[in-house]
C-alpha cells in the first residue's frame, strides 16, 4: 500500500501533464484552420434563424400572427438567413 | 488511498490555477494552443475530481473508519445505499461533490463548443476553473475529506435517521447539479461581457445547460418539499425556512432568465436584463451553497458556525462586484436593438414576467435575511414568519400564473383587438365558468385560492387551444392523423410545447398549493385506544396500539411504537391508517449494558400514516408518550443490566408487550388536506415539459456530424 | 406624445411603483417581525404580550407533557439562564434534551407561551468542523 499510493499519484500527474500539454507540444502547426470556429458559429446562427422562420410560420398557422405581419417578418428573417449563407460560402 | 485522494485534490488545485493562467494568456495573446491547453485543464480537473470522489465513496462503502469523515457520518449498520449517500451529508463530501459535478458539466460544455465562440470560451474556461480552484482550495486547506487516523474506531457515528429516506439522499445531488449547471451560463456570460460579444451566441451555446440547471434545481426543491410532507411529523411541505428559500432564489431568477433570453433572441431586447439575471442566478447559487453551512441564519438546517464563512462571503463579494463592473462598463454593447412598442405585447409580458419573478426573489431574499438586516438597522435581530412571506408571494404568484397564460398567445410588438379576441375568448370563458362553479358549490371562503383556480383554468385552456390549433395546422401542412400530428408537432417544436407543458404543470401545482393551504383541516388531539376524533368530515378512531422492534443481526436497530387508526366517513369505513414513531437506541445504552434503558434516549423519527388521493390527503403522525413506560423500563433495566444480549432482547420484547396492552394515550396530528397530490402531479408535468424542451432535435445532431466531417476533410487536405 | 417621452414616463412610473412596494415590504417586515432573543435576554427584559423568537437549547430533563401542551425549559446556548415554555402544536422529530430550538413565544405571567406550530428544532450538527456525536 505504501508503494502503491505514490505510484498512483505519479501516474495521475503524468496523465494530467500529458493531457494538458498536448496542444502546446503539437505547437503552432497543429492549430486548426481558424475558419472552422467562424464556420461553426455561423452554422449555429443559421440553425437558429431557420428555427425562427419555422416558428413564425407556426405562429401564422395557429393564429398568433396576421398574414400581413407574418409576410414582413418572414421576408426579414429569410433575408438574414441568406446573408448567413452568403458568409458561410465566403469562408469556403 | 487517502493520500492518493489528497494528492488528487492538490493536483486539481494546481491544474485549475494553471488552466486559468493558460486560458487568459492564450486569449490575450491570441495563442490557440494555450487556450486549448486551458480547456484540457478542465478535462484534467474532471479526471482528478472523479478519482478523488471515487476514493471517498469507496471509503464510505467499505466503512473505512480510518477516514474521519466516514467515522463521523456513517456506521456499519447503515444500509449500503445510504452509506454512499452519507458521503455528501458531510461538509467535506458535499464540497467534493460540488467540484466533481462542476468539472463534469464544464468538460461537457467546453467539449461541445470547442470550435465555437472562440473569443468567449477562454474567459468562460477561466471562470469555471476559478470556481474549481475556490472549492478545491477549501478542500485542500480547510476541510479535507481525506483526513485519517492511525487507529480506526470500531464503529462510526452513523447517519442521522431522519436522512434515511431516498428523497433526502437524491436531494443534495439534484440541488448541486442545479447550482453547478448554473455556473456554465454564468461563466459564458462573463466571457461574453469581457470580449463585448453580447449577441445571442453565448445564450444559444449554453441554453441546454441553463435549462438543465433549472430542471435539476427544481427537482431538488420539490424533492425537499415532498420529504418534508411525507417524512417529517408536521405535515407541511414548505416553511419559508432560510435554507429552503436559499435554493428557491436562484430558481426564481433562473426562470426569469430562461424566458427573458427568448426576447433577446427574437428582438435583440432585454440584453441588460439577461446578463443581470444570469449573473444574479450564479451568485445566488453560490449564496445558497454557502447558507446551508454558514450558521449566520437561524434555521432548521443551518448548522454551527463554520470556518468557511469568510471565503464564501469573499467569493460572493467578488462575483457581485465583478458582475456590476462588467455590466456597467459594457453597457454600450448591451444597448437594446428595438424598443417596446406597446405595453400590450409579448415583449411587455416577458418584461412583466421578469419583474414578477425578480419581485418574488426580492421578497424571499428580504424575508430570509431580515434578521441580519434588522440587526444592522436596529441593532436587534428580528425574524419574520410564514404569514409575512405568504402576504407578498401569493399575489405575485397569481400574477405569474396569469402571465404564463397570456404570454404564449399574445402577439409580438403590438397586440390588436382582433388578435386578443381570437386568442383569449375561450380562456376567459373557462376562467369565468370556473369562478361561477366555485361560487355555486359554496367554495368562497378564500379569495386568493378562488382566483388561483380561475387563473389556472385560463392557463390550461390557453395551452389546450394552442395544441388544438397546432395540430390542425400540422394536419393542413402534412396530411397526418391527429395523433401523429400531435407527436410530430411537439417533436418539431420541443421548446415551445415543452414550455407550454411546464406552464400547465405549474398551474396544476399552484392549484394544489392553493387548495391545500386554504382548505386544510388540521388538529392535534390526544387519544386513548377506543377514542375518536373528527377531522374535516372524517371520524378517526384509535383502534389499537402497535409496538415492534427492528433487529439487525445482533443489534437492536429501532423500536417502533405506533397506532392503527380506523377512518370512517358518515359511518362508512374509508381507510385504515398506520402510523409509528421509530426510536433509535443511543449507542451509550449499548455501552452501559442496558439496552432497554437506552431505547428512548436516541433519535426519533416519524412514520407518517397517509392516505393520498386525487382529491384529498388524509395525514396523521403519532407522538406516543414513552414516559408512561418509565417505571416498567426502570424495573426491566434493573433486572437485565449486564446480562446476555438474548435476555436484554427479551426485556425489550416484554416492554413492547406492555405498551401494546397498556391502552396509553398518545398525541396525534391529524390533517385533512385537499388536492395535495396535485402538487406532486403538477411537478411531474413540469419536469416532463422540461425534458421535452431539453431533448436534442435529431436533425441538428446529424447536421452537426456532417459539418464535422467536411471540416476534417478540409483540414487534412490543407495538411497534405 | 412622442415615443421617447412615453418611455420615460413608463420608466418613472415603474420605478416609483417599485420603490413604493419595496417601502411597504420593508415597513411591514419591521412591524410584523419578532425579535430573536436568547433566554437571558428574555429574563432580563420581556414585555408581556409582545412576541419573541426564542432561540436556545432544551434543558436536559425538562420536557414533560400536560394535556395537549408540551412543557420544557430553554437555556442559553452557552450559559445556564433558562426560561419555561408551554407549547401546543407540532413537535418536530429531532426535539429532545440538549437540542437547539427556535420557538415564537409570548410572555404570560411567569411562563412563556409558545405560538402554535412555531417550534423548530435544528437538525443536529452536520456541517460543523467538529465531529458530531450521536446525542
Amino acid at each position: 500500500m505504501d508503494v502503491l499510493a505514490p505510484l498512483i499519484v505519479i501516474v495521475l500527474l503524468a496523465v494530467v501533464v500529458w493531457l494538458v500539454s498536448g496542444p502546446l507540444r503539437a505547437g503552432a502547426s497543429a492549430t486548426e484552420d481558424p475558419d472552422v470556429g467562424r464556420r461553426e458559429d455561423l452554422e449555429a446562427a443559421k440553425e437558429a434563424k431557420y428555427r425562427e422562420i419555422r416558428d413564425a410560420e407556426l405562429d401564422l398557422r395557429t393564429g398568433k400572427l396576421s398574414e400581413g405581419d407574418w409576410r414582413v417578418i418572414d421576408r426579414d428573417l429569410r433575408a438574414e438567413a441568406m446573408e448567413l449563407l452568403r458568409r458561410l460560402d465566403e469562408l469556403g | 488511498m487517502a493520500t492518493v485522494g489528497q494528492a488528487c485534490l492538490i493536483l486539481a488545485l494546481a491544474t485549475c490555477a494553471y488552466g486559468i493562467g493558460a486560458s487568459l494568456y492564450g486569449a490575450s495573446a491570441g495563442r490557440r494552443d494555450w487556450v486549448e491547453s486551458g480547456r484540457r485543464s478542465v478535462y484534467a480537473l474532471a479526471v482528478l475530481a472523479t478519482a478523488a470522489f471515487a476514493i471517498l465513496i469507496a471509503a464510505f462503502l467499505r466503512s473505512d473508519f480510518h477516514f474521519t469523515v466516514v467515522a463521523t457520518h456513517s456506521s456499519t449498520t447503515t444500509p449500503t445505499f445510504y452509506r454512499a449517500a452519507a458521503a455528501w451529508s458531510s461538509q467535506e463530501g458535499s464540497l467534493l461533490l460540488w467540484v466533481w459535478l462542476l468539472s463534469l458539466w464544464s468538460s461537457l460544455v467546453l467539449f461541445l463548443v470547442r470550435r465555437r465562440l472562440r473569443d468567449v470560451a477562454p474567459y468562460a474556461t477561466a471562470v469555471l476553473l476559478g470556481f474549481g480552484a475556490f472549492f478545491t482550495a477549501l478542500l485542500v486547506f480547510s476541510v479535507t475529506p481525506f483526513h485519517t487516523v492511525a487507529s480506526a474506531p470500531a464503529e462510526g457515528t452513523g447517519l442521522n435517521p431522519l436522512l434515511r429516506h431516498p428523497s433526502m439522499m437524491i436531494h443534495p445531488p439534484m440541488l448541486y447539479s442545479g447550482y453547478t449547471l448554473w455556473a456554465i451560463p454564468f461563466a459564458f456570460a462573463i466571457g461574453a461581457l469581457v470580449v463585448r460579444r453580447v449577441d445571442a451566441d453565448w445564450i444559444r451555446a449554453t441554453r441546454r445547460f441553463a435549462l438543465a440547471a433549472w430542471f435539476f434545481l427544481g427537482v431538488g426543491i420539490l424533492l425537499g418539499a415532498r420529504w418534508s410532507y411525507a417524512e417529517l411529523g408536521w405535515g407541511g411541505y414548505w416553511a419559508w425556512d432560510p435554507v429552503e428559500n436559499a435554493s428557491l432564489l436562484p430558481w426564481l431568477t433562473g426562470t426569469a432568465f430562461l424566458h427573458s433570453v427568448m426576447v433577446q433572441e427574437k428582438r435583440g431586447m432585454l440584453k441588460v436584463w439577461n446578463v443581470s439575471l444570469i449573473l444574479a442566478t450564479g451568485t445566488l447559487a453560490i449564496l445558497g451553497t454557502f447558507l446551508v453551512r454558514s450558521g449566520i441564519l437561524d434555521s432548521i438546517h443551518a448548522f454551527g458556525a463554520s470556518t468557511l464563512g469568510v471565503p464564501f462571503v469573499s467569493l460572493i463579494g467578488v462575483m457581485i462586484a465583478g458582475s456590476v463592473a462588467l455590466i456597467v462598463t459594457r453597457r454600450a454593447s448591451l444597448r437594446t436593438e428595438h424598443r417596446l412598442d406597446s405595453l400590450l405585447s409579448r415583449e411587455a409580458v416577458f418584461l412583466g414576467n421578469n419583474l414578477v419573478l425578480v419581485g418574488l426573489a426580492f421578497v424571499v431574499f428580504w424575508g430570509t435575511f431580515f434578521p441580519l438586516i434588522s440587526e444592522a438597522v436596529t441593532g436587534e435581530k428580528a425574524a419574520v414568519g410564514p404569514p409575512w412571506f405568504d402576504r407578498y408571494t401569493v399575489p405575485l404568484a397569481l400574477v405569474l400564473v396569469l402571465l404564463s397564460g397570456i404570454g404564449p398567445v399574445i402577439a409580438w410588438r403590438r397586440a390588436t383587438l382582433a388578435n386578443a379576441r381570437r386568442n383569449f375568448k375561450w380562456p376567459i370563458v373557462a376562467a369565468a365558468v370556473t369562478l361561477v362553479a366555485l361560487i355555486a358549490f359554496g367554495v368562497t371562503q378564500n379569495v386568493a385560492a378562488m382566483t388561483m383556480f380561475a387563473v389556472a383554468a385560463f392557463v390550461v385552456t390557453v395551452v389546450g387551444q394552442e395544441l388544438v390549433r397546432g395540430v390542425s395546422a400540422r394536419r393542413a401542412m402534412a396530411n397526418e392523423g391527429p395523433a401523429r400530428a400531435l407527436v410530430s408537432l411537439v417533436s418539431r417544436n420541443r421548446r415551445r410545447y415543452g414550455g407550454y407543458t411546464v406552464h400547465v404543470g405549474m398551474a396544476v401545482l399552484f392549484v394544489g398549493v392553493a387548495a391545500s393551504t386554504a382548505f386544510q383541516h388540521a388538529r392535534d388531539v390526544r387519544l386513548s385506544p377506543g377514542q375518536t376524533a373528527a377531522i374535516g368530515g372524517y371520524d378517526v378512531t384509535y383502534t389499537n396500539a402497535t409496538a415492534r422492534a427492528d433487529y439487525r443481526g445482533d443489534r437492536l436497530e429501532r423500536v417502533n411504537l405506533g397506532a392503527v387508526l380506523d377512518v370512517k366517513r358518515k359511518g362508512r369505513h374509508v381507510t385504515t391508517l398506520r402510523t409509528e414513531r421509530g426510536y433509535y437506541p443511543s449507542t451509550a445504552a449499548f455501552a452501559s449494558g442496558s439496552i432497554v434503558q437506552g431505547i428512548f434516549e436516541g433519535e426519533a423519527t416519524s412514520e407518517v400514516g397517509m392516505k393520498a388521493g386525487l382529491t384529498h390527503d388524509l395525514w396523521t403522525a403519532i407522538r406516543p408518550d414513552p414516559e408512561y413506560l418509565n417505571k416498567v423500563i426502570d424495573a426491566l433495566a434493573a433486572k437485565t443490566k449486564g446480562r446476555s444480549v438474548d435476555q436484554q432482547f427479551t426485556a425489550v420484547g416484554n416492554l413492547l408487550g406492555v405498551y401494546r396492552q397498556g391502552a396509553f394515550p398518545a398525541q396525534f396530528r391529524l390533517i385533512s388536506s385537499p388536492l395535495v397530490t396535485w402538487i406532486w402531479l403538477g411537478g411531474i408535468v413540469v419536469f416532463c415539459g422540461g425534458l421535452i424542451a431539453l431533448w436534442p432535435a435529431p436533425d441538428a445532431a446529424r447536421r452537426r456530424a456532417t459539418a464535422g466531417y467536411a471540416g476534417r476533410v478540409a483540414r487534412e487536405l490543407g495538411r497534405a | 406624445m412622442d415615443p421617447s417621452r412615453k418611455r420615460r414616463i413608463r420608466l418613472v412610473v415603474a420605478l416609483t411603483a417599485a420603490l413604493l412596494l419595496a417601502g411597504a415590504l420593508a415597513y411591514t417586515s419591521f412591524s410584523a417581525s419578532s425579535a430573536a432573543v436568547g433566554p437571558s435576554r428574555l429574563l432580563a427584559s420581556a414585555d408581556a404580550g409582545r412576541t419573541y423568537q426564542l432561540t436556545g437549547k432544551v434543558v436536559d430533563g425538562s420536557i414533560s407533557h400536560r394535556g395537549d401542551a408540551t412543557l420544557f425549559r430553554v437555556r442559553d446556548r452557552n450559559g445556564r439562564a433558562s426560561v419555561p415554555v408551554s407549547y401546543v402544536g407540532t413537535v418536530p422529530d429531532p426535539f429532545r434534551d440538549g437540542r437547539e430550538v427556535i420557538v415564537t413565544v409570548r410572555k404570560k405571567g411567569g411562563v412563556f407561551v409558545g405560538e402554535r406550530d412555531s417550534l423548530i428544532t435544528k437538525c443536529p450538527s452536520k456541517f460543523t468542523d467538529k465531529p458530531a456525536s450521536n446525542t
